[in-house]
């Protein structure tokens, strides 16, 4: 039996019971990756001396009987995510070469809890895109087909847990950069609260949009991956202390609950096929007592528009570091003004160069007032709309995303499509909701995800309802992937 | 065209480092100097993924100073990034506070006294909170490179309110000591203008009298003290008005002031207004203060220079020469107040601190706080004057011993024998002596030449080691003589 297929759970338990060292499930996931990685590239660094230390040291805390959930667990980074001493590149040229001289929290506080990192994932450049393709090294491909794409921006860690590379990995969700790769790689992918995971250490792209967000092949252990990173952080103002109870989030319960289903969602953009799966898990969740209701939230329709105002307006401000000055690339010149325009302009690829100049334009004086302010309106009602609908239902139920994995290259040149992906991830985002996305189904062998939201904060109930629908559903299992 | 026929127009922007342990956005210690980039952390350098995080006694600075300038406070108040690009501004943005109502503090004033003794009132356009930035400096070989050492130090910026109340260099002046007292009272900054920790940065603008409207301005900076401050103003003034004189278009720029020369230079020419691109930053949640929290604040006030300095005058009948000298720092002022509570008399100690003890601590150069001489022996040494034990000149004696002992004005006089002799006997014998001694002069007396009693007085002090009371030997020589 691979052990690189077992949930993380299951991992759990045979480290515990020693049938498995840390060191020994640590190599059989290096080993993985260098078979299949040529073919998947999930990784844009794989750290095999740091793998071995930390495997090292976790099996140091399980002899001593002071493992918690992940201690001993592989984990893979999106390479957005901050890493003392492991290369952190956001798939850029502007940070190609560039090792953080510091740990961010959630790298922080996995290494604590004994989870050992393999490595780095890839992602569209600066999270900025929906199908892993605007990386500026190389595209991931989707394990259930290679010639599709995994999506995006965190393709490369949904790839690494839809392929066995990792049993868990972290990703960052601005618009839906979690759930939509996890979605179309078939995997469990969770946005949190906006506040409930820290953001120091994440790169940002847009700070009031970016969360970071787990991976997994089940939701109990998307849950253990949550539980170890969250909670209030004293680096991030942005941070919340929120109670949450685990044990409340690990009881399975649909019957009684009351879910809603947005009109705006089911509709119009969405693929037969997602649609069909989509109601498929509704007719699975009316049978075990759950109440599903259609519901009306209007305001859906300005969300892609209202996220391609905010988003690019704070990655404008947020991406101006990359100057040259201090880290990363430099290309030199007479003087320091045309030294930062040499660098940024190698520097940056055409998607992220895109975002910016989109982001200056609408916070330049003059337009502010037409676009920053109004996207800040439309985000506003847009949230309450949701805050409503939430007094009534318990949950909200959609499509993840629109379609199945598309081919590579088929969105490039179609930016208003690749945009359109994220149609139904975006309003999590925009209200700074909790969104698990969950497989619910196939269709032509390519994986469909549902999306489950809550109302802030209401992750336990997100996961009680997220674990009782994994039960109506058939379980994961790999796929075969053929190496050359 | 006459000269006197333009009016100057002066708004003072004043940056002012704050007095804290750590910078605004990190736990970098904030201090000035030191080896470059010593004091830098992720954060204040603006590695990716670090985040900002307020400094809560820098927010607290600010809103007492910006009650001490009677401004409304924004019971919500928000940071700003302002975007531009520049070497010294790790992240590219510097934090900051945009608008009208925003900043922390706005439309206030500050009631001030003029070098001439007159009261002023300038009207205050706002005081916000927001980062330094890093430094660049030139290496060898055309080279440049930037110490980041001070890049997150909080600044306050304050600005005067529009159209400017200032109308000469010397109200500018004036504006800008009173300014810095302020600060300097309320703990919130060192005013240290050579190191930079004040920074003043008038924009002047000349506009011929009677008009509307003001006249082009032009923003000055490195004002590295007061009398820069003055003499950048008056130069700019001249420059503008010659310029215009001549029929020149004067175009808004910022000039630096170059104090060994006399002269400003153009730093650079504003051709647009500049976009920064302000927003709301959303990695830092909105500020949101009490009512409570801020009457707090308020009723901790600690009395401020305007209201001391008035105190001094109408209560304590001092000078506003007197006053003003007393006021230059918080810990001489204390040290006043301190020993007038002892018993001193109040223009008695004044002048004993503005005097000798002035003169002893410069050549010394230490601070009252540095020295063995506390308000007690001040107290001691203007009472022992007052009851007529020691006469003032012995006094200085005893004050210079005092200085550099610490020991007790009263002791020094028992101790070494320097109480004054009012025992009107041995002040006649002693008389009686030095008139037998000096027949001649005793003759000349008699003969009307009234002159020599001062003579005879001088050789009384003297025999007395000037120890004897001065007034009596006056009295009784004349007494001897006519008798
Ligand atoms: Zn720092």
């Amino acid at each position: 039996m691979d052990l690189c297929g077992l949930a993380a759970a299951q991992m759990r338990r045979m480290l515990d019971s020693r049938e498995v060292s840390a060191e020994e499930l640590a190599r059989a996931h290096l080993d993985r990756i260098s078979r299949l990685d040529p073919a998947v590239r999930a990784f844009i660094t794989v750290c095999e001396d740091r793998t071995l230390t930390d495997a090292a040291e976790a099996q140091k805390q399980i002899d001593g009987g002071g493992q918690g959930a992940l201690t001993g667990i592989p984990v893979a980074l999106k390479d957005n995510m901050i890493t003392k001493g492991v290369r952190t590149t956001c798939a850029s040229r502007i940070l190609e070469k560039y090792v953080p001289p510091f740990e961010g929290t959630a790298a922080e506080r996995l290494r604590r809890a004994g989870a050992v990192l393999l490595g780095k994932t890839n992602l569209d450049e600066f999270a900025m895109g929906s199908s892993t393709e605007y990386s500026a090294f190389f595209t991931t491909r989707n394990p259930w087909d290679l010639e599709r794409v995994p999506g995006g921006s965190s393709g490369g860690s949904a790839a690494a847990v839809a392929s066995g590379m990792a049993p868990i990995a972290y990703g960052s969700d601005t618009g839906g950069s979690v759930r939509q790769p996890a979605a179309l790689c078939g995997v469990v992918g969770l946005k949190p609260t906006y506040g409930r995971i820290s953001r120091y250490g994440l790169v940002a792209f847009s700070s009031s949009l970016d969360q970071i967000g787990p991976f997994g092949r089940s939701v109990e252990d998307v849950i253990c991956a949550f539980e170890a990173v969250m909670g209030r952080d004293p680096h991030d103002s942005t941070t919340v202390d929120m109670p949450y109870d685990g044990s409340k989030a690990r009881e399975p319960v649909l019957k009684g609950r009351r879910i809603g289903v947005p009109s705006e969602l089911l509709s119009g953009e969405i693929a037969p096929d997602v649609s069909h799966a989509v109601r498929a898990a509704l007719d699975l969740i009316s049978d075990a007592g759950g109440e599903t209701e259609e519901v009306s939230l209007p305001m859906i329709e300005h969300g892609v528009a209202t996220y391609y105002i905010i988003a690019p307006a704070e990655a404008s401000s947020n991406l101006a570091r990359y100057d040259g000055v201090r880290y990363g690339l430099r290309i030199d010149a007479d003087d320091s003004i045309e030294m930062m325009k040499g660098t940024r302009s190698a520097g940056f690829g055409s998607e992220v160069t895109q975002r910016i100049m989109i982001g200056t334009y609408v916070l330049s004086a003059g337009y502010y007032d037409a676009f920053y302010t109004k996207a800040h309106q439309a985000r506003t009602i847009m949230k309450r709309q949701f805050q409503e609908a939430f007094r009534k239902f318990d949950l909200l139920i959609a499509p993840t995303s629109p379609v199945p994995a598309f081919r590579l290259g088929e969105r490039l040149d179609d930016p208003m499509a690749m945009k359109l992906a994220d149609f139904c991830t975006i309003p999590a985002n925009i209200g700074g909701f909790p969104a698990i996305s969950l497989n619910c189904g196939f269709s032509n062998g390519l994986p469909i995800g549902v999306q489950l939201i809550a109302d802030s904060f209401q992750e336990e109930t997100l996961f009680s309802v997220a674990l009782a629908l994994e039960n109506l559903l058939p379980p994961f299992a790999l796929p075969e992937i053929e190496v050359a | 065209m006459q000269a006197a026929s333009y009016v100057l127009s002066v708004g003072m922007e004043v940056h002012a480092e704050l007095l804290t342990k750590t910078k605004m956005f990190c736990r970098c210690p904030n201090e000035f100097g030191g080896e470059p980039n010593t004091r830098v952390c992720p954060v204040c350098l603006g590695l990716p993924g670090s985040l900002p995080v307020i400094n809560r006694p820098a927010v607290e600075h600010v809103l007492r100073t910006a009650l001490a300038l009677n401004c409304r406070i924004a019971m919500r108040s928000v940071f700003h990034r302002k975007n531009y690009f520049y070497p010294d501004l790790p992240k590219a943005y510097q934090i900051s506070q945009y608008g009208e109502t925003n900043p922390l503090g706005h439309s206030g004033y500050m009631d001030f006294f003029t070098e001439d003794g007159g009261e002023r009132r300038v009207r205050i356009r706002r005081v916000h909170l927001e980062e330094d930035t890093g430094k660049l400096m030139h290496l060898p070989g055309r080279k440049s490179g930037v110490d980041f050492n001070r890049a997150g130090v909080p600044l306050m910026e304050i600005v005067t309110d529009y159209p400017p109340d200032i109308h000469s260099p010397q109200e500018a002046l004036d504006y800008s000591y009173q300014l810095r007292l302020l600060l300097i009272y309320l703990g919130a900054c060192d005013g240290k203008m050579e190191e930079g920790s004040l920074r003043c940065e008038p924009n002047v603008s000349i506009a011929p009298e009677g008009h509307q409207e003001l006249g082009t301005k032009t923003e000055l900076k490195n004002l590295s003290s007061f009398r820069a401050v003055q003499s950048g103003i008056r130069h700019e003034a001249e420059r503008m008005r010659h310029a215009l004189e001549r029929g020149d278009t004067l175009k808004q720029e910022t000039r630096g002031w170059d104090e060994e020369n006399e002269k400003s230079y153009v730093m650079r020419v504003k051709e647009f207004e500049d976009d920064y691109r302000y927003f709301p930053d959303p990695d830092l949640p909105p500020m949101v203060f009490s009512e409570e929290y801020i009457e707090g604040l308020r009723a901790a006030l600690p009395e401020l220079p305007t209201a001391k300095r008035k105190r001094f005058m109408e209560d304590l009948g001092l000078s506003d020469y007197d006053a003003r000298l007393l006021l230059a720092g918080p810990a001489w002022a204390r040290f006043f107040e301190e020993a007038v509570a002892q018993g001193g008399d109040p223009k008695q100690v004044c002048n004993w601190m503005n005097g000798d003890f002035s003169h002893l601590l410069n050549e010394a150069g230490r601070t009252a706080e540095a020295s063995k001489v506390t308000p007690a022996h001040i107290a001691d040494l203007t009472g022992l004057i007052a009851s007529g034990k020691i006469s003032g000149r012995i006094g200085k004696e005893v004050f210079e011993h005092v200085f550099q002992t610490g020991r007790m004005p009263s002791d020094v006089v028992k101790e070494e024998g320097k109480e004054q002799i009012t025992d009107a006997g041995s002040i006649r014998e002693v008389v009686s002596e030095v008139l037998s001694q000096n027949p001649e002069a005793v003759g000349k007396y008699r003969e009307g030449k009234k002159g020599v009693h001062g003579f005879l007085v001088g050789q009384v002090m003297r025999k007395t080691e000037g120890m004897a009371n001065p007034e009596m030997v006056n009295r009784l020589v004349t007494e001897e003589l006519e008798r």
